[in-house]
């Protein structure tokens, strides 16, 4: 059961944040971010749903790809507490969206290198949704960071902006990096990436955006950490309200 | 079910009838020229069709599959299986040169192996010519643009904006 937790947290993370940057559908602040948000949010939200299939097919009990996502009680959603957070104002989401796409990127190419060479088909399958994502998730770590050094570095009002966004969640960036039991298993199992190793690489791509945005990395931070256990913050549970609602009113519906 | 020989006409006529399938948001290019089909398979009196998406998220996909169905079961075969099939992905390597030629002629800029020069934004953006007037003086206005697939662009010669289709690879 290894692969199905990992591959669910992926997944979850990627749900999530969706969900999140679809909130932003027709509020973005001029059009064309509006439809960079809702673009990014469909590719998230894309690859989530090709992930939650792969494992209801490994799991073979039944459950669908919809099941995994709408039905599970919020202790059972494994993402990361970053992922989770609200969107604040456009730094916030734009900061968050660095942090995690700056993990992901990586953390996906490191797995297409353990996969290469495995022939089992759910193997096969992950590396090919995989492929898809990285190709994907390059926009929008390019994306995130250019608004980031652009705000950082522009008006007085947009640096203080960015600057609170900055305090306000980099204690969410480093849960990505800590390991647990269901992270040990998967690198035992030969696909799975101990994250710690990609933390060296990605702090010194934040560092390097920061510097262009002429922004400080906070010192001494205590890194919160929960979510990959289903720890929530308070936010989550508001946010499946509203992701379920559908399907725990109307249970089954479909169109 | 065919035996023989009778497969590869069969799956010729299957082909046949799914160019007449296009791609919802660009109804210029069928999916074959988008590289889509994967490959036609026969069991017992089912055929599947193998697809591959384009983007993770592409909307388009349920459309095609739907369209798919349409088609074969319009000229009487009712038992289809649609099958997404994720490995190798997609690129646009696979979009024909024809399809290419198409989407220029309707307005979109086709995929160009992304030459990246520096462009207006902080980072860099590739130099991809106005299908319009054949400029290389376009800038990017946003990676993000109508649908996953595509891009905003515009050309600082003729001032007109145009939509280009993403490099994907």
């Amino acid at each position: 059961m290894t692969f199905y937790d990992y591959i669910i947290r992926l997944a979850d993370n990627n749900l999530i944040l969706g969900h999140r940057l679809s909130e932003w559908c027709g509020h973005g602040p001029f059009l064309e971010q509006d439809m960079a948000m809702t673009n990014i949010s469909l590719d998230l939200i894309g690859q989530a749903r090709s992930m939650y299939a792969l494992a209801a097919e490994v799991k073979n009990q039944g459950e669908t790809e919809d099941d995994i996502a709408f039905l599970r009680l919020e202790h059972e959603y494994q993402n990361l507490l970053l992922v989770e957070q609200p969107n604040g104002d456009f730094a916030h989401t734009v900061l968050r969206q660095l942090f995690f796409a700056s993990f992901q990127l990586p953390l996906y190419q490191a797995m297409l290198q353990k996969l290469q060479g495995m022939t089992e088909e759910q193997f096969v399958t992950l590396r090919g949704i995989l492929e898809k994502a990285v190709m994907e998730v390059t926009y929008h770590k390019r994306w995130s960071s250019e608004w980031v050094i652009r705000l950082g570095d522009g008006t007085t009002e947009s640096h203080s902006r960015m600057v609170t966004a900055v305090y306000e969640l980099y204690r969410y960036y480093g849960e990505a990096f800590i390991s647990d039991a269901v992270d040990d298993a998967a690198v035992s199992e030969g696909y799975g990436v101990k994250p710690e190793e990609l933390k060296a690489e990605v702090d010194q791509y934040i560092d390097d955006i920061f510097r262009q945005a002429n922004l400080n990395i906070p010192v001494d931070t205590y890194m919160q950490r929960g979510g990959k256990q289903g720890v929530h913050s308070e936010y989550m549970g508001y946010l499946l309200s509203e992701l379920q609602y559908m399907q725990r009113a109307y249970p089954n519906a479909s169109w | 079910m065919p035996v023989g020989n009778q497969i590869s006409i069969e799956k010729e006529k299957i082909l046949h009838i799914l160019e007449r399938v296009t791609d919802p948001e660009i109804p210029v290019l069928t999916i074959q020229d988008m590289g889509i089909i994967r490959d036609v398979v026969f069991e017992n009196h089912k055929i599947i069709v193998v697809i591959t998406p384009t983007y993770s998220g592409c909307p388009a996909m349920s459309a095609i599959s739907m369209a798919i169905r349409m088609e074969l079961l319009s000229e009487g075969y009712p038992d289809v299986e649609i099958k997404e099939i994720f490995s190798p992905a997609w690129t646009t390597d696979w979009m024909s040169e024809s399809g290419k030629q198409k989407l220029k002629e309707y307005g979109i800029a086709p995929p160009v192996v992304e030459k990246r020069i520096s462009g207006l934004l902080f980072q860099e953006a590739p130099e991809v010519p106005c299908p319009r007037c054949s400029s290389t003086d376009t800038v990017m206005i946003s990676e993000f643009g109508s649908t996953a697939c595509k891009a905003l662009m515009k050309c600082n010669t003729c001032l007109e904006p145009f939509d280009y289709f993403k490099c994907h690879r």
